[in-house]
């Protein structure tokens, strides 16, 4: 700590920060733009300068930039010397002479930093009189709509867009006051992060293209904090609604899992909520019928006996806990295709038994030396493969250590380092976008990969089984031996046991932290309740012995292939399926009842990192519930009672109840409001309808009310339905509710943490691998992962549907040309696809594009057979 | 008849001295001298004790830059040394003078200043517009590489040393130090921020020098005549020679080599010939278009890097503009802002800005468009742009000449506002 007098007052700062990092974390309000907390300072927008004084005699001073100034001991600053606030008045007068003042059209309005940054600063006349400089706009796809003529130059889209996420095709162009924040040509943006551009540029010119279509001001929006539902990474969310719909997805800070950024298909994949493939009704045999006649057919189904329960790892612990209950425990399946449940109950397993521990996205951050063993992470669990781009920065960070270059120096740390990089070695079944960031890449189908797995442990630890000579283990097993915090990341996309072993292995071996990617929002927590897989619900169905299949939010098309649902579905007399959206498993169900999506439901997700996190209605349902209260029969009439009756039958799950307050917390006896002060029109809303003001509903399962009443002080992180404070409209509020700019959370960062492993003991897998050179023609199909594409409910987003791609099978160069049409037969059915080529794909090998219909449910690997369609 | 070396050997046709005739007026002596056994460090010795100052305007002591660069074996390779050929400064054409005329020189210079930095690489990173020079530089270089001049084992020692020809994409800020070394890595050519300095970590990362043309220039007369020789071609405490030019409405527009320290009075009015018949002078810009108007009364200060401190100004490239009666200040300078906004790299605000708003303001003036409260507003916008309020020297450099104008010729500023015209047109 050091001391910095601010003003004349010393406060106590930390010496290693920049001004005005400390200033905003002491509250000052030092106007700022090119700053941002996670790109670090470059000192272009001269906006937050302050006067610094040599030492208490000095009464003359000179202007500094805070961004790039060292909060030195005994330093001495003026934010209010006349000078400065004279400087800093000019400065935004320079911003906003180009800028076209069209607030009141603009979708950033209310919500803008510039406009709060303006008002900081005081700047309220026009004294340009010439005219202002104009762009044309462009295309750049269905997520960011482009606005350039609001642009105030101040960097921070291409510092984060290239340097921060790895992206090429948004550029600075030309210069002086004409430089275009744009592509080269018009075309959607290639990356996979480009929706965080919303949030990072301080005003309109990068605005959320899918709230446009169904715009709402941020003040009238109606929040709850949310956990996204489109990976298991557990990225924190606020959403929001108007009029029954869903607006949009901000991002919620959390310092340890998604920190200032989403991905795309986690911001604008909640389109689903809105889809008209919703299921609004409960329907019996096609039929609507009321929700208590479904209840009723329901009661009786489960009364009559051989009822089953499949779950869902897309439903909450709480409904999958709910179906357990109804079904009884030996009667509860998971919902998950048998070898998908044997690899994440593997995974379970390992970081379980540990010595590994899990790390969170943040200490992913940190590491210095990385893996990945068979998962193309940024198709996967694209946020991770953001964090571990920032991770190979580890090397320049040291190498600026040793420059005694501040490493919040964002520029001259960059200028330092250049591409110098920690290294990352990328085992994937194809290429990958990290490949171009990596220090060595290897290809190979998923046993492939295990074997070169098992090969890195044995060069690291020779007690590890060995799999054969692979010469570049070796470099592999140093780099990994040489770092001070080495990271294997690892899943279950490749379908192989043998991969996930391997990683355990590596990560054992070296002591490193190891990050399993699993499929989905409550995969793991799926996984806790602990049923049997969906090929046991099969087997007994088949054996005649299930007279009711009660599915939760599943659609088993997608987990297992076509014509074994099909037998499934015909083996059992009554299907029940609950769902929010019509899928092909809900559209054969004798009764259907809806079910509420994460916006109109509260639960708990249990993340790939072992995280349970609630989250909560965003606005209240209307006519569907929590698939849990459909479930419990009446057991339970709210949240926390389910949760209190978790800890008794699941043990492992106890802890979960911790993940947020319970719904009797109270700030000075008062709820916290889903809503702003100014949200506006609550009276008028329905008025169209009724004249009377409906009565504000009131939600059992949470202290967050649905209305503008609430709380005065700022809520824990768990409860933070949105980042708002005085003077502050913007998303930069977030550093309002930080304990200093950047860090944690006040009160911490919300969650708990459900897999800790205290062992030290190491226990290696015995590789076991299946010899693949294909017999008699047959081809090894293996998945590739889109992020448009893999995940279910984003499909029926209608941004992100735009950007899934037409279904193919992947082949390397030696056997098809590009786009001819060919028959593949896999797991007992026939596709015509068209070719593309994959030149990283090894002869005999093919791969399909995962998830994306009808291709979905197949499971890959899996041998078949391709033959051109003559 | 003062020494001049810089350009003794200059054909007075304009032709280029080749190798061989460099080589028979003593040309590549002071490399082999080197290379037969003097030290990097006893090189930067003798430069820093010529006290050569950087010829680019700033005038940083040479040596001491080059002290800067780590040395030894430990160093992480390679070392750059990159040759400032980015002549942009308006008004200001020495470098060319020296490339086009003598470009072995300055090859010579680049050896014997990357061996005492113990550079692995060179490049002389040269305007665009400088065609002529490019294809002399070019010929230069491939014969000093046909002799084994340059490349591995020079001359025979252990030395080698690549040396490249890159031509700027033409932009201002290419000049800029740092900004041409991000242009030279292929980058916007926006200025970086310090630290890290480029002696530590520069072109790519690793330690750089940059220095211009007539800097190295220098280099080999201080290796071959010693420093005291060097020192004695000055005036005053800064050592050598300097090439002074002159442009406006002289009798003799030209350039010269004269001794550092020479009186401004005696370059406009010996060297130029003085004024042309029939105007008269008003101010001078003294060294390039980044420099502060001086005025008759400081004709007698002597042109070195803290001889025109005195009348608020300095000598920059040395290179003077001549402002006479009959033409508009206020047009010069709005030429001038002109010129600094289209090439303002768009990084920092009161750059980017404020200048285009100050080419606007006094475009106005020209145009009978000025309004009561222009002229504060100059200023104001002129305080914006002070040394430390921008990231770099571009808008510190176009304050120069309007605050010194908004001074010296504050008349005429009013003028076009009260009478809404150019007086002048």
């Amino acid at each position: 700590m050091a001391t910095v007098y601010i003003d004349g007052k010393p406060y106590a700062v930390d010496a290693h920060q920049n001004l005005l990092d400390q200033c905003l974390s002491l509250g000052f309000n030092l106007p700022y733009f090119c700053w941002h907390p996670a790109l670090g300072s470059v000192g272009a927008c001269r906006q937050c300068a302050v006067k610094q004084f040599k030492d208490e005699h000095d009464t003359r001073g000179k202007i500094v930039m805070a961004c790039i100034t060292q909060a030195s001991d005994g330093a001495r600053i003026s934010i209010d010397d006349p000078e400065a606030v004279k400087f800093r008045a000019g400065v935004i007068e320079g911003l906003m002479l180009n800028h076209p003042h069209d607030c009141p059209v603009c979708d950033e309005g209310g919500e803008c930093h510039l406009q709060d940054m303006t008002v900081m600063t005081g700047h309220d006349y026009r004294r340009y009189r010439f005219e202002k400089r104009t762009f044309r706009n462009q295309d750049l796809g269905p997520f960011v709509n482009h606005e350039m003529n609001r642009c105030i130059q101040c960097y921070r889209c291409v510092r984060f867009y290239r340097n921060y996420a790895g992206g090429r095709d948004l550029n600075a162009l030309s210069i002086h006051q004409t430089v275009y924040f744009g592509r080269n040509q018009d075309g959607v943006l290639e990356n996979e992060f480009s929706g965080n551009l919303v949030e990072v540029c301080p005003t309109g010119v990068f605005t959320d293209k899918t709230l446009k279509r169904h715009y709402t001001r941020k003040w009238d929006l109606m929040y709850a904090p949310s956990i996204c539902v489109h990976c298991a990474t557990g990225c924190n969310v606020s959403a929001g609604e108007r009029y029954g719909t869903l607006r949009r997805i901000v991002n919620r800070f959390h310092h340890e899992v998604n920190g200032y950024f989403l991905c795309d298909r986690g911001r604008y994949g909640y389109e689903f909520v809105n889809s008209d493939k919703r299921v609004r009704e409960a329907r019996l045999n096609g039929n609507a019928i009321t929700a208590e006649a479904a209840r009723e057919h329901l009661r009786e189904a489960v009364e009559r006996g051989r009822a089953i329960g499949i779950g869902s790892p897309r439903a909450s612990l709480e409904s999958n806990f709910a179906l357990r209950t109804l079904a009884g425990p030996g009667h509860f399946f998971s919902g998950i295709a048998d070898r998908d449940q044997r690899l994440v109950a593997l995974i379970l397993d390992i970081l379980r038994r540990g010595p590994c521990r899990v790390p969170t996205l943040h200490e992913i951050e940190l590491c210095d030396a990385v893996v990945v063993l068979g998962e193309d992470v940024t198709n996967t669990a694209p946020r991770i493969a953001l964090s571990v781009r920032q991770a190979v920065r580890q090397r320049s960070f040291e190498m600026a250590e040793k420059l005694k270059i501040p490493l919040w120096l964002d520029d001259g740390v960059r200028d330092a380092g250049q591409d110098q990089r920690s290294p990352l070695f990328v085992a994937t079944i194809a290429s990958t976008h990290l490949d171009e960031i990596a220090s060595g890449v290897f290809r190979g189908v998923p046993d492939e990969i295990a074997r070169f797995g098992f090969a890195v442990a044995h060069a690291i630890d020779s007690a590890a089984p060995s799999s054969g000579d692979f010469p570049a283990a070796r470099g592999i097993a140093d780099a990994l031996k040489g770092a001070k915090r080495p990271l294997v990341v690892s899943g279950a996309s490749c379908g192989s046991e043998a991969v996930i072993q391997a990683a355990a292995n590596i990560a054992q071996a070296c002591g490193a932290a190891l990050y399993f990617i699993v499929p989905e929002c409550n995969t793991l927590g799926c996984a806790m309740v602990a049923g049997g897989s969906l090929d046991a619900a099969f087997r007994l169905a088949a054996e005649g012995n299930v007279d009711t299949a009660i599915v939760l939010e599943n659609d088993l098309y997608r987990r297992a292939p076509a014509p074994d649902v099909d037998a499934f579905i015909g083996n059992v007399p009554h299907l029940i399926v609950l769902d929010s959206l019509l899928t092909r498993t809900a559209e054969r169900a004798e009764l259907l009842v809806p079910a509420g999506t994460f916006a109109e439901s509260a639960g708990t997700f249990v993340s790939g990192e072992g995280r349970a996190q609630r989250f909560f209605e965003v606005f209240p349902p209307d006519g569907v519930r929590e698939s849990w209260r459909t479930l419990g029969m009446g057991r339970w009439s709210t949240l926390d009672e389910v949760l209190a009756d978790l800890p008794a039958e699941l043990p492992g799950l106890a802890r979960a109840r911790d993940a947020a307050p319970s719904a009797k917390f109270r700030i000075a006896g008062a709820k916290i409001a889903r809503e702003a002060h100014r949200s506006s029109g609550r009276t008028a809303m329905l008025a169209n309808i009724n004249v009377s003001e409906p009565k504000t509903p009131v939600d059992p399962d949470s202290p967050l009310s649905f209305s503008m009443e609430g709380a005065e002080k700022k809520p824990p992180g768990a409860l933070i339905p949105f980042f708002w404070s005085a003077g502050w409209n913007s998303i930069q509020a977030t550093n309002t509710y930080q304990r200093e700019v950047g860090g944690p959370l006040n009160g911490g960062d919300p969650g708990v943490r459900l897999i800790e492993s205290s062992a030290k003991e190491k226990s290696y897998f015995a590789g076991v691998f299946e010899e693949f050179p294909a017999e008699g023609g047959e081809w090894l199909i293996v998945p590739i992962h889109h992020i448009f594409g893999s995940d279910e409910l984003s499909l029926s987003a209608q941004a992100v549907a735009e950007l899934v791609p037409a279904p193919y099978v992947a082949v390397g160069r030696e056997s098809f040309a590009q786009n001819t049409m060919v028959r593949v037969e896999i797991a007992g059915q026939m596709f015509l696809l068209p070719v593309r080529i994959r030149s990283e794909l090894g002869a005999r090998v093919a791969a399909l594009p995962a998830g994306i219909p009808p291709l979905a449910g197949l499971p890959l690997p899996q041998r078949g057979t391709i033959e051109e369609v003559k | 008849m003062t020494d001049t070396p810089l350009t003794k050997n200059m054909h007075a046709d304009g032709s280029p001295v080749d190798l061989a005739e460099y080589e028979a007026s003593g040309g590549y002596q002071a490399i082999r001298k080197v290379l037969g056994g003097i030290e990097p460090k006893q090189v930067t010795g003798m430069v820093k004790d010529a006290v050569l100052r950087g010829r680019g305007g700033a005038g940083f002591p040479t040596g001491t830059k080059w002290s800067f660069v780590p040395l030894g074996p430990e160093v992480p390779n390679p070392t750059y040394l990159v040759c400032n050929a980015d002549e942009m400064e308006p008004g200001t054409f020495k470098d060319r003078l020296l490339m086009e005329r003598d470009p072995h020189q300055l090859i010579e210079g680049m050896m014997l200043a990357s061996y005492a930095i113990e550079a692995d690489v060179a490049f002389i990173f040269l305007r665009n517009e400088y065609r002529l020079c490019a294809e002399r530089l070019a010929r230069a270089l491939s014969d000093a590489c046909a002799k084994q001049y340059l490349g591995k084992k020079i001359f025979g020692s252990d030395y080698s040393l690549e040396m490249h020809l890159h031509v700027s994409a033409g932009r201002y800020m290419c000049g800029e130090e740092s900004g041409l070394l991000n242009a030279l890595e292929g980058k916007r050519a926006n200025p970086r921020l310090k630290p890290p300095y480029p002696t530590t970590a520069g072109l790519f990362g690793k330690p750089t020098v940059v220095n211009n043309v007539e800097t190295l220039a220098c280099v080999p007369h201080i290796v071959n005549r010693g420093a005291e020789w060097f020192r004695g071609l000055s005036r005053t405490r800064d050592g050598g020679t300097k090439l002074f030019g002159v442009s406006g409405k002289v009798k003799r527009p030209g350039l010269w080599e004269a001794p550092m320290g020479t009186l401004v009075r005696e370059i406009l009015e010996d060297y130029a010939g003085g004024m042309r018949d029939g105007v008269k002078f008003r101010g001078l810009l003294p060294g390039g278009a980044s420099t502060d108007f001086i005025v008759e009364s400081d004709l007698d200060l002597p042109m070195d890097f803290g001889g025109l401190a005195k009348a608020g100004s300095r000598m920059g490239t040395g290179t003077m503009i001549i402002l006479d009666d009959g033409t508009c200040p206020v047009g010069m300078v709005r030429n001038l802002m002109q010129f600094f906004s289209r090439e303002s790299c768009g990084w920092c605000t009161p750059c980017w800005s404020g200048l285009q708003w100050a080419e606007r303001l006094l475009g106005a003036m020209e145009e009978g468009a000025g309004e009561p409260g222009d002229i504060e507003k100059l200023s104001e916008l002129a305080w914006m742009w002070a040394p430390g309020h921008t990231y770099c020297a571009l808008a510190p450099g176009a304050a120069e000449p309007l605050e010194s104008a908004l001074k010296h010729f504050r008349d005429d500023f009013e003028r076009h506002i009260r009478e809404k015209r150019c007086p002048y047109s």
